[in-house]
């Protein structure tokens, strides 16, 4: 679909922005340029729309080489968005997202049209239309750049950081969004971010580019996590990688054993016959209800009489991933994960150490359950005091 | 103080007696020759002052020579080059109408090439990226932009000149200066007053019009701060 032949780019003042790039980008994924600041990658997501020529090699787009296009005609069957939306505060919202078709020459009422439901596609009223860009949030902005890229639906679209510039919690939403939008869209999307946690998230791909412009490593997320070609890479993952891989192990696949589960109407010396800790107690149809400590037990009686704790949260065989399942086993006051069905009835219960044998056998990170720092799971932004304070910038 | 008044009321004679508004040397005849070397030396300063200020904003080559040759030419005195030219020229309308035109270039230029020049660079990036032609950049995107500054280059240029086209009466052409010129030969000084109200009056109504003209073309997306919502 998109490929880079050799692709260098160097300055007359002598820095290489971009080495000797050869890579491949699939047609309909998403392919994240990731890397420190200054290592080329922002230089090589330019290239495919000849914001920036290179000065050796040849970038090809479905098989042609783009020096043969009109650069202008070759950026309009491209979408483009960028870092702050960059829209035009002079022109309506509805006017910034009709931008290309104009220039295509659909004609005002085809453009409008077009632009209006595009607006509704990114997931702002209608009402928003009239406005001007100074009149919107960030988060808002930057969805309306995404609209103007995706104008006259062209199979490609690079994004160069488009949610850096927003707070968190937004960037979260504008990311879920992103996710979703595509799995309708299948677009070729190129997608530039120094956020490897966003790369993990958003790329089927990922390239991490070092300094001086050389590709490290191109990679599915889960490989770069399991495998780092080398010690950058490895760095560059972070040091919870173990733990973040574990987002692309589904927790259908681990081992759980029955475990201390009573039914409510259980009574109590068959909670202390167990010779457990703590007891799960489940209502008539198996789903949770909390975790009792035995010791605390009344001498009589039933579990309905139990003092229960709360449980922190299951985990969903079907649905979850075994980061979701490890996450249960450290936040239970058992320190045991509760695996649930898609009817919320227990499946049975694992601690740490079981879920991350069954789930990372080769794995030669340390993914020991006494390793709290990855337990935040995938949205740990959206719960740090950080993105708290500066909550509530969008709508 | 009796004096002040009687100075206005002979002033508010002047004006109102219909000698003044009709004939060759009526004030609508003069105040349409004043008009007619304002009007022409504003076309070719706009003409001169937007495309250079357009061209240098848009390319960004040249920007020193555009500072050096509006800072050169504001400091040239309209009323020496008027002479001057008339002494070299001979008595005629295209000197006036020079050093007119020099007087309105530099804001015209200086302006529309600091309006061009200050669009964020992000927003021109954003314009070459969706597939704009550099023309396209600079007539959808930078002018509009820049509008604001280039009208405000446009009326300071347009009140300059406007005031400034009276000096036209020193060597013998009409206009509005030629009340205030023959007024002072003549020690009449209601024509010296009355003439220069009418020169005041009219720089206020081109001030009014560029007003309302920014209000009718400048996009409201470039004028509204309202709170976000």
């Amino acid at each position: 679909m998109i490929r880079f032949d050799a692709v260098s780019k160097k300055y007359p003042n002598g820095t290489t922005a971009v080495d000797g790039v050869t890579v491949e980008l699939a047609e309909g994924a998403i392919t994240i340029l990731v890397g420190p600041s200054g290592c080329g990658k922002t230089t090589t997501l330019r290239m495919i729309n000849r914001m920036v020529e290179p000065t050796a090699g040849t970038v090809s787009l479905r098989g042609r080489d783009i020096r043969e296009i009109d650069a202008p005609e070759l950026r309009r069957g491209i979408g483009y968005v960028i870092q702050h939306a960059g829209l035009f505060p002079h022109r309506t919202v509805l006017d910034n997202i009709a931008t290309v078709p104009l220039l295509l020459g659909w004609g005002r009422k085809k453009a409008r049209a077009r632009a209006a439901e595009l607006l509704e596609r990114v997931g702002l009223p209608a009402e928003m239309a009239k406005r001007y860009p100074n009149q919107l949030s960030g988060g808002q902005q930057q969805r309306v750049g995404v609209a103007r890229a995706l104008g006259a639906d062209p199979p490609v679209l690079l994004m160069d950081e488009p949610f850096s510039a927003v707070d968190p919690v937004v960037r979260a939403e504008l990311q879920t969004e992103f996710a979703r939008l595509q799995k309708e869209l299948h677009k070729t999307i190129v997608f530039v971010t120094h956020d490897i946690d966003e790369a993990i998230r958003l790329g089927d791909r990922i390239a991490v580019f070092r300094d001086g412009g050389r590709l490290a490593q191109f990679d599915t997320p889960e490989r770069l996590l399991a495998d780092p070609a080398d010690d950058f890479v490895a760095g560059f993952v972070g040091q919870d990688r173990g733990i973040r891989r574990l987002s692309f192990v589904r927790a259908a696949g681990l081992p759980l054993r029955d475990g201390p589960v009573l039914p409510v109407t259980s009574p109590v010396a068959a909670a202390r016959a167990l010779d457990e800790p703590w007891v799960l107690v489940v209502d008539d149809a198996r789903r949770p209800l909390g975790w009792t400590p035995v010791a605390d037990l009344p001498v009589s009686g039933t579990l309905a009489d139990a003092a229960l704790v709360p449980l922190g949260h299951t985990f969903s065989l079907a649905g979850d991933s075994a980061r979701a399942a490890l996450d249960s086993a450290l936040l239970s006051p058992a320190r045991l994960a509760v695996g649930v069905d898609a009817d919320g009835a227990v499946v049975g219960v694992a601690d740490a150490h079981e879920l991350t044998a069954g789930a990372a056998p080769t794995d030669r990170a340390d993914v020991a359950g006494s390793r709290t720092s990855g337990a935040g799971s995938r949205t740990e932004a959206a719960g740090s005091p950080v993105a708290a304070d500066s909550a509530g910038g969008d709508r | 103080m009796n004096d002040f008044l009687n100075q206005i009321r002979l002033v508010a004679d002047w004006l109102t007696s219909p000698a003044q508004w009709h004939g060759d040397e009526g004030i609508p005849a003069r105040l349409l020759e004043h008009l007619t070397y304002s009007g022409l030396s504003l076309l070719c300063a706009a003409l001169i002052g937007l495309s250079a200020g357009l061209l240098v904003g848009h390319t960004g080559r040249g920007a020193f020579a555009v500072a050096s040759v509006a800072n050169l030419a504001r400091a040239i005195p309209t009323f020496g080059l008027v002479v001057l030219v008339v002494t070299l020229a001979g008595l005629s309308t295209v000197p006036v109408l020079l050093a007119l035109v020099a007087l309105a270039v530099p804001p015209i230029l200086i302006n529309t090439f600091e309006g061009v020049r200050g669009v964020d660079p992000a927003t021109r990036d954003a314009a070459r990226g969706v597939g704009m032609t550099e023309w396209e950049v600079l007539a959808r995107v930078e002018v509009p932009m820049a509008l604001p500054l280039i009208l405000l280059g446009l009326r300071v240029a347009a009140i300059q000149v406007v005031a400034t086209a009276t000096v036209a009466a020193y060597p013998g052409l009409g206009g509005l200066g030629r009340f205030i010129v023959d007024g002072l030969a003549r020690n009449d000084y209601e024509l010296v007053i009355g003439g220069s109200a009418v020169v005041v009056a009219l720089a206020l109504v081109v001030q009014a019009a560029f007003t309302a003209l920014g209000r009718a073309v400048v996009s409201p997306g470039l004028r509204v701060s309202a709170p976000k919502s």
